[in-house]
């Protein structure tokens, strides 16, 4: 770094200032969200801290008897679920071309990708011994007759793929041509493999249920477990596109070029239709579980009612709001119905974790306050170091010139 | 009785997960050892509910000593402290005490849901968990019929406790601690196969005293540790509901199907880019 006789040192020191320079904060710093996230944030630090010098217990009322909480159900499972978007948008966009989501590909690419290393992030909090994380990957301690160890697998390389999708947006940022020119050209084969990364882990995650037969209640427990995850990732991820948009619409305006915004609206219209056509399939396959497993008996129960709640509620409703979003070609119908999917995509996966998990349980998990705050730093400093990207990156902007790509 | 000769072989010979028996071990290569599942026999018509096992448990494992004891209508549980504990049930037939501990399922959900191996099925029966290997994930215990892995909450370096049917000291010829202490007797050991055998004898000779099934036979694929009882066992506080069949074998249709999509999706996922792509070549030239 001292010396500046070799052109090659100084072309480093030169990005390294760059990079300095991108680090800073740019806008106005006390924006309401600053203010509520900064204080959380830092109390958020201050429990993982405690987490790691007295255990897990010191700050989680997790139970010998429900051993995962809001971290694992909510932070990954759940997050998870919502970062289903990017798959279903890359297969759209890469796969079958259609060029009309171009605009919005690499946005949802990116919060993909930040959902999946903030997610294991919170899985690493959630470890008892986060040091021996590396021993599915190497060394001889394959359990590879887990489905933890599929998931876990399909996460790291997902992340990969995910990096190389979204690499050519960081190439653009640097001014790196040739290398821009290399990572587009991988993009393809990430996508295809990441698109099939995603089925498998997607469904796997429900899958991680399946030997807990006994211990969940049989409104949410079957064999087909995984293909219900699967199938409700679709729409989950759609709804947190929506919605995600909805959002930087606005934060983000300056960057959006006005023939995108004009875009914007048909491109919701048109994923509020695969949302309902993709829940009309998911409802149906409850129905044919429900049907196939004799649920009745269960309905008239306080669960039972929980159930109905999760399904006419969160289910049904939104499904209805999409289609006449869809057939009134008014977009305020779809962002209704997104924000009730995403609740009613929480509520399901919670209920698979935590509340039917154990529901006989004679103590009952609720989370303290300290996991609640944890889980939602986690899901704010994702959406910092997200912000901190769009503001730098070619992500809702249109790329340089130079890079010809249509929005690869 | 509802198990004969040929089922139980049957069960053994497929949940056995590799292990020989008396008949098959004819027709494997001479030299090579033959292991048998070990197993314990527990025998709740003699438990007099002393706490003996409890006491040389916590020795031999280093834990504190139980502090309470077995009381009807009081539900004590193994926890990160206690890897076993006695139980008193008002039964139809008068008071019984029951010793509650891992199961060492012949193939442990336990096992199949770790994904690092640290729960492992040693080919001599014990279920054990190395700690050199463990992530702290707990999906074990999300997965065991039993709930019998328990976790360290409260400690920076956590350990997954659950009883290891003394593997140590097997391993030195010894006696599992319980059974070396038991003065009733109603601790047994020795293979699996042997006890089945023995548990069948009590029942035939005795019918009178017996309630005519061995929990732990066929329960979850069949477990190490076997179970009598002079009640039905829903009677003394087990699950009825566990499956008979092993409980890894519920992900086997996800696992299996994992490979095919791993071939399939590509393909099928590259087959539709290129056809799209040839349609779309005449028109897309205007980019």
């Amino acid at each position: 770094m001292t010396s500046s006789a070799f052109p090659l040192k100084k072309e480093k020191k030169s990005i390294g200032r760059f990079l300095l320079d991108e680090l800073k904060p740019r806008g106005k710093w006390l924006t309401p969200f600053n203010i509520i996230s900064i204080p959380v944030m830092l109390v958020g630090a201050a429990i993982i801290v405690i987490r790691f010098i007295n255990g897990i217990g010191a700050v989680s009322n997790v139970t010998q008897d429900i051993p995962w909480g809001v971290w694992k159900g909510f932070n990954v499972i759940t997050g998870v679920a919502f970062a289903g978007g990017a798959y279903i948008l890359t297969f759209v966009v890469y796969v079958l071309k259609v060029d009309k989501f171009h605009s919005i590909v690499r946005v949802t690419v990116l919060n993909g990708f930040l959902a999946y290393v903030f997610y294991a992030g919170a899985l690493v909090l959630d470890l008892g011994k986060p040091w021996n994380i590396f021993n599915p990957i190497i060394g001889n301690n394959f359990g590879a007759n887990s489905v933890l160890f599929l998931v876990a697998w399909h996460f790291l390389l997902y992340i990969v793929a995910q990096a190389i999708e979204f690499s050519p947006a960081v190439a653009e940022w640097l001014n790196a041509r040739r290398a821009h020119k290399i990572l587009s050209g991988l993009t393809l084969g990430a996508v295809i493999f990441g698109i099939t990364l995603s089925t498998l882990h997607q469904s796997g995650l429900g899958a991680l249920f399946l030997m807990a037969k006994e211990k969940i209640h049989p409104l949410w427990y079957s064999e087909f477990i995984p293909l219900l995850f699967l199938m409700s990732s679709v729409f989950a991820g759609l709804s947190m596109v929506i919605f995600e948009g909805s959002i930087s619409e606005r934060v983000f305006a300056d960057q959006i070029t006005s023939e995108n915004k004009k875009q914007r609206k048909d491109i919701i219209l048109i994923l509020s239709r695969i949302c309902a056509f993709s829940m009309f399939v998911y409802l149906f396959m409850q129905i044919l579980v429900f049907a196939h497993g004799h649920r009745w008996a269960y309905i008239n129960t306080p669960m039972g009612y929980w159930f109905l709640l999760e399904m006419l509620g969160f289910v049904v409703v939104p499904m209805l709001l999409f289609l006449l979003s869809f057939k009134r070609a008014n977009i305020r119908w779809a962002k209704v119905a997104a924000v009730l999917t995403i609740v009613g995509i929480i509520l399901n996966r919670l209920n698979v974790s935590i509340i039917a998990f154990r529901w006989d349980a004679a103590v009952h998990y609720v989370p303290s306050w300290m996991e609640i705050v944890v889980a939602v730093s986690i899901v704010f400093v994702e959406i910092w170091i997200f912000r901190w990207v769009i503001n730098r990156m070619p992500v809702l902007r249109e790329s340089p010139s130079w890079a010809n790509n249509k929005h690869a | 009785m509802s198990i004969d000769r040929r089922n139980f072989f049957k069960v053994l010979g497929v949940t056995g997960a590799g292990l020989a028996l008396g008949k098959q071990a004819q027709a494997e290569p001479a030299g090579e050892e033959v292991t048998e599942f070990k197993a314990i026999l527990y025998d709740s018509t003699r438990c007099v509910g002393c706490q003996s096992c409890e006491f040389s448990c916590a020795e031999v494992h280093n834990l504190p000593e139980p502090e309470d004891f077995p009381e009807v209508g009081v539900l004590r549980k193994t926890n990160e402290k206690r890897r076993t504990v006695v139980n008193a049930y008002d039964t139809s037939k008068g008071e019984v005490y029951v010793k509650r501990q891992c199961m060492h399922c012949n193939q442990p959900a336990c096992g199949a849901a770790c994904l690092t191996q640290a729960m492992l099925k040693t080919k001599e029966g014990p279920v054990i968990w190395r700690e050199n290997k463990c992530m702290g994930c707990r999906y074990c215990m999300i997965s065991c019929p039993f709930d019998v892995p328990k976790f360290e909450y409260n400690s920076p370096n956590p350990k997954i406790t659950k009883c290891n049917m003394c593997f140590e000291r097997q391993q030195e010829g010894q006696l599992p601690a319980c059974v070396e202490n038991c003065p009733a007797e109603a601790l047994m050991f020795g293979t699996r196969r042997e006890l089945i055998a023995e548990a069948r004898r009590r029942i035939v000779e005795n019918p009178d005293a017996y309630y005519p099934h061995i929990y732990g036979e066929n329960e979850a694929g069949g477990t190490s540790f076997l179970y009598l009882s002079p009640v039905p066992f829903e009677e003394i506080g087990f699950r009825t509901n566990i499956q008979n069949a092993s409980y890894p074998a519920l992900t086997k249709g996800f696992l299996y199907s994992v490979p095919a999509v791993f071939v399939l999706v590509p393909s099928v996922l590259l087959g539709i880019h290129k056809a799209t792509k040839s349609n779309l070549d005449k028109n897309s030239n205007h980019d």
